[in-house]
């Protein structure tokens, strides 16, 4: 090899270890202004939404550029970039990967920033706000929420004699509907469901909720098999008891997926089903005709204290320890939040938004009729979300897992949730001392 | 060593030295780091923190590792044989001397090139207990059509049936096999007397033993490792953890629980799990597969 060649090589190679093992260099910016990056996970009409939010905040000033990416499975992208060192500036999570990420400390704090701008928890629906609470400190801010409610076709309720705008007040009086609703052909094969509980299934580890139960108490113990979650669990089973196990699970096999015509509830299978706020977007995107109400789910009778009971979670917006730009981040999440910001996007994700105070323009121009009613379920102090730890997504699998074992008659309900609870308390314990670990060193 | 020697072995380690580096850099490197992150507490967020062999301790009792590599073992050992049969099967078939040939090979060995993920999705519907093609052939037949993907007791089965989609490549490589075995042992066994199964027993299957001992290796490899299709059409196992393969409960833990270390004391269980089926296969070979010498 000749000896210019040998260099040529050698400062090639060089030159493409350093593109490939150092930070890219930051695109720059002819404007003058501070670029940030912000990724999104939603696709669709969702991220048209915010879409039009940060173009709203790029002309709002002339300092900071946002640049939007749409980024699939963002919750395991944030888990290599963190790790890479090279995490966003602005990153749009849910609530429910929160925990994970601020206890190994890949998100900053925003207690000084909240301070700072005079953000308080007042501003906000408390149960929103406190989802983005972590051991003391708030990781996040909450965009976007959603709320529960039990959705019902009046078009099913008239024809089975019940009144259709009278939704069940008692979980007595959703099981008696429900079976008045349900409907079979001439061979005894199943053509409607009054109610199904793991129907869409997203939420099989929360029924003890609306008994009164809970995952856990908070800090140290799980409770997964504390007797109101027993009762919740016995009570779903109760359906595959009373249809039949075989039945019901051929019958499901039957549902199109969730986004589509053929979905249980819009195609009139299922004629009450607890869902979120945007189902109302899907109704009019595939059952635009249907005849629907939504109401608070049931309450247990005799017990008045368990009534509008909801599971909360929020769209939030973090910024990853390692963001280049800790204060344009802010600034930006800022102007999100603020009710102006707020409106704009919730009213174009056609949820409500998680503020404390909302225009009244935006309730009455809101699309879904009932956004009231997701509004009123939030506010109320028997919210509840999956607990705040990072051992949550393998709790809730193994909870959706024992959910399957009850429905399907394997096992009862003290039986599987004892050993989700044994499994799981040891998986806590670990978790905690870990924590205490991390909090010694820093 | 002369200066044009050494010269020489710079060069030819220059020419291969981005394969070299890829090498290194992103199969060597993480091979060894799963060694020694395996007897880690690692969460690839924090440093990794060395617990000697508590992993594997754990691994010992937890139910759901055992369960879950039970139905991968379930899976392997109806998935490979049934797999290898069809596939010989067709393969004999083809080979018959059928005019068109390249056409059925081509056409049988078309569905193996389906993407998995569209494979996944065409299957859910296939086995779709209402609605599904299979059901509604079943109850033509007049037999009882099981909910394929909703009842556990089927949900194996119906992924087992669902792996001979893939039987293409095993049998393109049969077909090769088969077209190498010489004509003239047929001939002299012809003149023996022997029917077609005395020739598919003597000479055909002594002939490409080796090709099923590869085939038989590469389908014991691909079935444990089983991943996709099962994550697709039976998020969490549904139902009830039927469905739950080892690989999934390996990227659950590395993905989902952070537990890095933990996957990683998985995955090399499974490796030795692998090398040890691929040496008995290997033992057995040794007293079974006949090489042509030369």
């Amino acid at each position: 090899m000749s000896k210019p060649l040998r260099i040529g090589g050698t400062l090639v190679l060089a030159a493409l270890l350093y593109i490939g093992f150092t930070r890219g260099p930051q695109a720059a910016p002819r404007d003058g202004r501070v670029h940030i990056t912000y990724w999104e996970k939603w696709t669709g009409f969702e991220a048209d939404a915010m879409r039009a939010v940060v173009k709203e905040f790029n002309r709002s000033q002339d300092r900071i550029f946002v640049e939007m990416l749409t980024i699939s499975q963002i919750d395991r992208k944030l888990l290599l970039a963190a790790a890479g060192g090279v995490p966003p500036d602005v990153v749009g999570l849910w609530s429910m990967n929160l925990s994970a990420f601020a206890d190994r400390q890949v998100l900053h704090p925003l207690d000084d920033s909240l301070t700072r701008h005079g953000i308080r928890r007042d501003d906000y629906i408390p149960a929103y706000w406190d989802l983005c609470e972590y051991r003391g400190r708030m990781y996040a801010l909450p965009t976007t929420p959603g709320s529960l409610a039990l959705h019902w076709n009046k078009k099913l309720f008239r024809e089975a004699g019940l009144d259709p705008e009278r939704p069940p007040r008692t979980i007595e009086e959703l099981d008696e509907y429900a079976e008045r609703l349900t409907k079979r052909d001439e061979r005894g094969h199943t053509v409607c469901m009054g109610f199904m509980p793991n129907e869409p299934g997203w939420w099989n580890w929360s029924w003890g909720h609306y008994f009164g139960g809970g995952m856990w108490d908070g800090s140290e113990r799980i409770t997964a098999d504390c007797p109101e979650n027993i009762q919740g669990f016995e009570w779903a089973r109760s359906y595959s008891r009373k249809y039949g196990v075989q039945n019901v699970q051929l019958f499901r096999s039957g549902f199109g997926n969730f986004s589509s015509p053929q979905n249980a509830f819009l195609s009139g299978k299922v004629a009450m089903e607890l869902q979120g706020v945007w189902m109302g977007n899907f109704i009019d995107k595939y059952a635009p005709g249907m005849e629907w109400g939504a109401a608070p789910f049931p309450y247990p009778a005799g017990h008045p204290e368990l009534a509008e009971v909801s599971y909360v979670e929020a769209d939030v917006l973090c910024i990853p320890v390692g963001a280049r730009h800790m204060d344009e981040a802010f600034e930006f999440i800022r102007f999100v939040s603020s009710q102006k910001g707020m409106e704009l996007l919730c009213l174009g994700q056609r949820k409500h938004t998680p503020l404390a105070q909302v225009s009244p323009e935006f309730i009455a121009q809101h699309p879904n009729p009932y956004i009231q009613v997701f509004i009123d379920v939030a506010k109320r102090t028997r919210t509840f979300s999956g607990p705040k730890t990072p051992v949550w997504s393998e709790y809730q699998n193994e909870m959706d897992a024992a959910f399957d074992e009850i429905w399907l008659g394997q096992a009862g309900a003290a039986d599987a949730l004892g050993r989700v609870r044994v499994r799981m308390q040891g998986r806590l314990d670990r978790a905690l001392a870990a924590a205490a670990r991390r909090e010694d060193r820093s | 060593m002369t200066e044009f020697r050494r010269r020489q072995v710079r060069a030819g380690l220059a020419f291969i030295s981005p394969w070299l580096i890829g090498l290194g850099v992103f199969l060597l490197y993480p091979i060894i780091a799963s060694l020694y992150y395996s007897f880690c507490d690692y969460s690839v967020l924090d440093r990794a923190r060395p617990v000697g062999v508590a992993n594997y301790a754990e691994l010992g009792s937890d139910k759901l590792f055992w369960k879950s590599l039970l139905n991968t073992l379930f899976y392997a050992a109806f998935s490979v044989p049934l797999g290898l049969c069809l596939a010989l099967g067709l393969a004999l078939l083809l080979n018959s001397g059928v005019r068109g040939l390249t056409i059925y090979r081509t056409i049988f060995f078309l569905p193996a090139l389906v993407p998995m993920v569209a494979l996944a999705v065409l299957w859910l519907w296939i086995f779709n207990g209402e609605y599904g093609v299979l059901n509604s052939f079943l109850s033509g037949l007049r037999v009882p059509a099981p909910g394929w993907l909703t009842d556990p007791a089927w949900s194996k089965p119906a992924l087992v049936l669902l792996s001979l989609w893939g039987v293409g490549y095993a049998m393109v490589i049969f077909l090769a096999g088969l077209q190498e075995v010489p004509v003239h042992l047929y001939e002299a066994a012809d003149l023996d007397g022997a029917n077609w199964r005395h020739k598919l027993w003597h000479v055909t299957l002594p002939m490409i033993s080796p090709v099923l001992l590869f085939n038989g290796i590469m389908g014991i490899i691909g079935s444990l490792q089983f991943f996709a299709i099962p994550y697709i059409m039976a998020p969490n196992g549904q139902p009830a953890r039927s469905a739950y393969f080892y690989a999934m409960y390996l990227y659950d833990n590395a993905f989902l629980y952070l537990r890095m270390g933990y996957a990683s004391a998985m995955a090399w269980i499974l490796f030795l799990l692998i090398l040890f089926l691929t040496l008995i296969s290997l033992r057995l070979a040794a007293r079974y597969v006949h090489y042509e010498a030369g």
